[in-house]
């Protein structure tokens, strides 16, 4: 009996309360809008009482909006890949 | 006696991005900023044996994608670029290659936001440059690009979970690194 109720209770408490680790991972994704609902919540409870967890946070959120802020712009995957072989060629040809 | 090596193998994962960004913001055109930057490394190709390691490489790659920018400009004769060469001719100084010297840079003395903009790219990139290969095209597919988890887990072939901890990674180094550069 008194063996069941602290399974139920430790199941309760892995429900929400997380690791700092988990917590960190939640926070990345969370700034591409891909955390859950009941990931959130659960991030939110750890950030207010861990220290780690706070200022891994704040500078998270930093790097996203100077990100967003700065307009950068990239080739993309395709566009590096055939601009390398591109090169490549070019660099053996004047070999 | 030369400090900086060239090694063209590296360019683009280390300054394709850097250039690219450079050229977009000026010509604000992607296809032609792609064309730019391809000619400026073909250029650069041609043009190795006179690279004399006193500049870094980036320096010296900027300096030719400059003169590209230039030469695009010159072909379109666009409004925008003769109002650029007059605003930063001076007949009294300097004769000989006066759009080059005069031309070379005045595309960064706009606004003073777009100045920081500009300035927060190259750290931004800076930083990217310093992370591992495959750390850099996660972070750049998923935080630059905005793709979706499973495009990237697809061509990558990496599970999502393994993406995450890869972004996990990738955004402690570039948060470290902002930190010294910009913040």
């Amino acid at each position: 009996m008194y063996g069941k109720k602290l399974v139920l209770i430790k199941m309760k408490k892995n429900l929400l309360f997380i690791s700092c680790e988990e917590a960190k991972l939640i926070c990345d994704r969370a700034q591409y809008n891909e955390a859950t609902l009941w990931e959130k919540i659960k991030l939110n409870l750890r950030y207010t009482w861990c220290r780690i967890t706070r200022a891994y946070v704040k500078k998270n959120k930093k790097l996203t909006e100077a990100i967003k802020s700065s307009n950068v712009q990239c080739l993309k995957q395709n566009e590096r890949q055939e601009l390398h072989e591109q090169l490549k060629h070019q660099l053996k040809n004047q070999d | 006696m030369p400090n900086h090596q060239i090694n063209p193998n590296k360019w683009i994962d280390l300054y394709s991005d850097y250039l690219f960004n450079y050229t977009i913001s000026r010509v604000n055109d992607r296809e032609i900023a792609k064309d730019l930057v391809q000619d400026a490394f073909f250029a650069g190709l041609k043009s190795m044996k006179n690279f004399k390691g006193e500049a870094s490489e980036r320096t010296w790659l900027i300096s030719i994608l400059k003169r590209k920018i230039i030469d695009y400009y010159r072909k379109i004769n666009s409004n925008k670029g003769k109002a650029e060469v007059r605003m930063s001719y001076s007949a009294d100084e300097n004769e000989g290659d006066w759009l080059e010297e005069r031309v070379a840079d005045p595309f960064d003395k706009t606004a003073e936001d777009v100045i920081e903009n500009s300035e927060l790219g190259d750290a931004i990139y800076d930083c990217l440059s310093k992370l591992p290969e495959k750390q850099a095209t996660v972070f750049r597919m998923k935080t630059i690009e905005g793709l979706e988890t499973e495009t990237i887990c697809n061509e990558l072939n990496i599970t999502a979970s393994n993406l995450w901890v890869i972004i996990h990674r990738a955004r402690i180094s570039m948060a470290e690194c902002m930190e010294k550069n910009w913040f």
